[in-house]
């Protein structure tokens, strides 16, 4: 077993000081911190590697087309899934815009895409512009108080409205929730539904069998799993992938082209025009090798201690209110204090070096129904240990004690 | 924060989306208006948080009572360096500071 306490050894990111406190990183689900060979990936590729994928037949390019496409393959075994089904995007967001687009011919007036209460916007605004487009009805499977999806609740719903589309996040970004997508996907599939899963915070900490899911489509961002920002994937059922429109035309993408008329190829090279983001894919590439070599069961326990270690700490400060399901959770605590504004308290932390997040963490629909103007936000992973949470807990009573002085 | 707590609260009927600051993570409401006979400004805001509205009142203190030149003219920047408290007026998002000495230094502007 991989000694998870040093992994930390490996990002340099979190060996500095922050207003004289040591770093203590608790916005992972903002962003996830860098290994170093992730780093050393992205340099190595720049400094001695650099060339153009797909074109060209000079080494270089040769090398940067074998080591780019091996990465799709790398995604692809991680998931479980087939290299054909991996789109490269920029990010999760341009995964459910690029899927949403795609969808416009499907739906008629009066369809339902059917999404839950507690999605990232990115995984509502693509829908509801697609419902604007196409008179299809946006649905919403609530939450309830504490902000927890009830799995029996979202399959009567499912069942009542018979949706085209069923969209949902698979781990929750501003409470950290794990939603049992297994079942609602096979709910959904019962009505021929399109089912497409938001994984962008999942999947560091679940690593998902995307074919046990069994969903049509899943998105991440490889930034929030060890690896550089502006790329992103799209997994696709390779039928219901290469079934839509092509997103964004130029070359790369093309198979002839003439100005009368262009063909395309098929997924997953149809929608990835243009230049694509190589020393990202190369970097994200370095990130799945780094997860790859250490025990998953082991990791996911030591995140689970750590995240119910927090959790006791924070419910013994009198005043503490913790939204979201406590038990099947990712590792993030999205709470308040009494009636202090969240934004006091981020404040306040960061004079203590300590980095969360506050706000409505892009979740404004779901801060209206837990009638909340925000939140404070902490996330956990891995590289994080009980030591980060020891100190900031003892700034969050300082913090507390000077607003309350 | 304690200077926060000097700042008498604003009345809800002056919490308006109009008067809200744009570009603040948190809500801040200020009203400028210009006193005709002394030809100065006369400034009042309010903030839901604490630390923003601790910094409003240094802010408010700047600029009221300064006529639309004289306002136009300061520097608040560097006043707050004198202060120590610069990384308050940094240009990232959520802090509105920035956003509301701009507020305050285009409506001067207007009147000078």
């Amino acid at each position: 077993m991989s000694d998870i306490t040093q992994l930390r050894n490996d990002f340099p990111t979190l060996k500095q000081t922050i207003e004289g406190h040591p770093l203590v990183y608790l916005d992972s689900g903002a962003t996830s911190q860098k290994p170093q060979t992730v780093i050393d990936a992205i340099n190595r590729f720049y400094a001695k590697n650099n060339a153009n994928v797909h074109r060209g037949l000079h080494t270089l390019s040769e090398k940067a087309t074998f080591n780019y496409e091996k990465v799709r393959e790398k995604m692809a075994n991680f998931l479980h899934v087939n290299a054909t089904e991996i789109v490269w995007t920029s990010g999760a967001t341009e995964s459910i815009n690029l899927v949403a687009a795609g969808l416009t011919q499907n739906l008629s007036q009066n369809d339902i895409i059917l999404i839950t209460a507690l999605e990232h916007h990115a995984n509502i605004v693509p829908w509801q512009q697609l419902a604007l487009r196409t008179k299809a009805k946006l649905e919403v499977i609530p939450v309830n108080e504490q902000g927890c999806i009830e799995t029996t609740q979202a399959i009567s719903k499912i069942t009542q409205l018979k949706p085209k589309i069923f969209a949902c996040s698979h781990a929750s970004n501003t409470l950290g929730n794990i939603q049992e997508v297994e079942k609602l996907i096979a709910k959904a599939k019962e009505f021929g539904a399109i089912t497409l899963i938001d994984g962008a915070q999942a999947f560091l900490h679940l690593r998902p069998n995307l074919r046990q899911l069994d969903c049509d489509f899943y998105v991440l961002s490889a930034h929030k799993a060890l690896g550089p920002t502006g790329l992103g994937v799209l997994y696709g059922k390779y039928d219901a992938l290469n079934a839509l429109p092509v997103y964004k035309t130029g070359g790369e993408m093309i198979e002839t082209v003439s100005f009368d008329k262009t063909t395309f190829r098929q997924a997953p090279a149809k929608f990835e025009p243009g230049t694509p983001n190589i020393s990202a894919v190369l970097g994200f590439g370095a990130a799945l090798d780094y997860l790859e070599a250490i025990d998953f069961g082991a990791l996911h326990q030591y995140e689970q201690d750590l995240y119910q270690y927090l959790i006791q700490k924070l419910q013994s400060i009198e005043g503490i209110k913790i939204y979201g399901d406590l038990k099947h959770n990712i590792g993030t605590a999205s709470f308040t204090y009494k009636n202090e504004h969240h934004y006091d308290l981020a404040m306040l932390l960061n004079s203590y070096g300590i980095a969360a997040r506050s706000g409505h963490h892009c979740t404004q629909p779901l801060m209206q129904t837990l009638n909340l103007n925000g939140t404070i936000r902490v996330s956990l992973a891995f590289y994080n240990n009980k030591a980060d949470i020891d100190r900031f807990i003892s700034a969050l009573h300082e913090c507390i004690a000077l607003l309350e002085g | 924060m304690l200077l926060g707590k000097k700042l008498p609260t604003l009345p809800d009927v002056l919490k308006t989306d109009e008067a809200r600051v744009r570009g603040c993570e948190s809500n801040v409401w200020l009203h400028i208006d210009l006193d005709e006979q002394q030809q100065h400004l006369v400034l009042v805001g309010d903030s839901d948080t604490r630390i923003v509205k601790g910094l409003l009142v240094i802010v408010l203190a700047i600029y009221n009572a300064r006529t639309p030149m004289d306002a136009a003219k300061v520097d608040a920047y560097s006043e707050f360096e004198k202060l120590g408290l610069i990384k308050h007026l940094s240009p990232s998002r959520g802090n509105g500071i920035k956003a509301i000495v701009d507020t305050i230094q285009q409506q001067a502007a207007k009147w000078a």
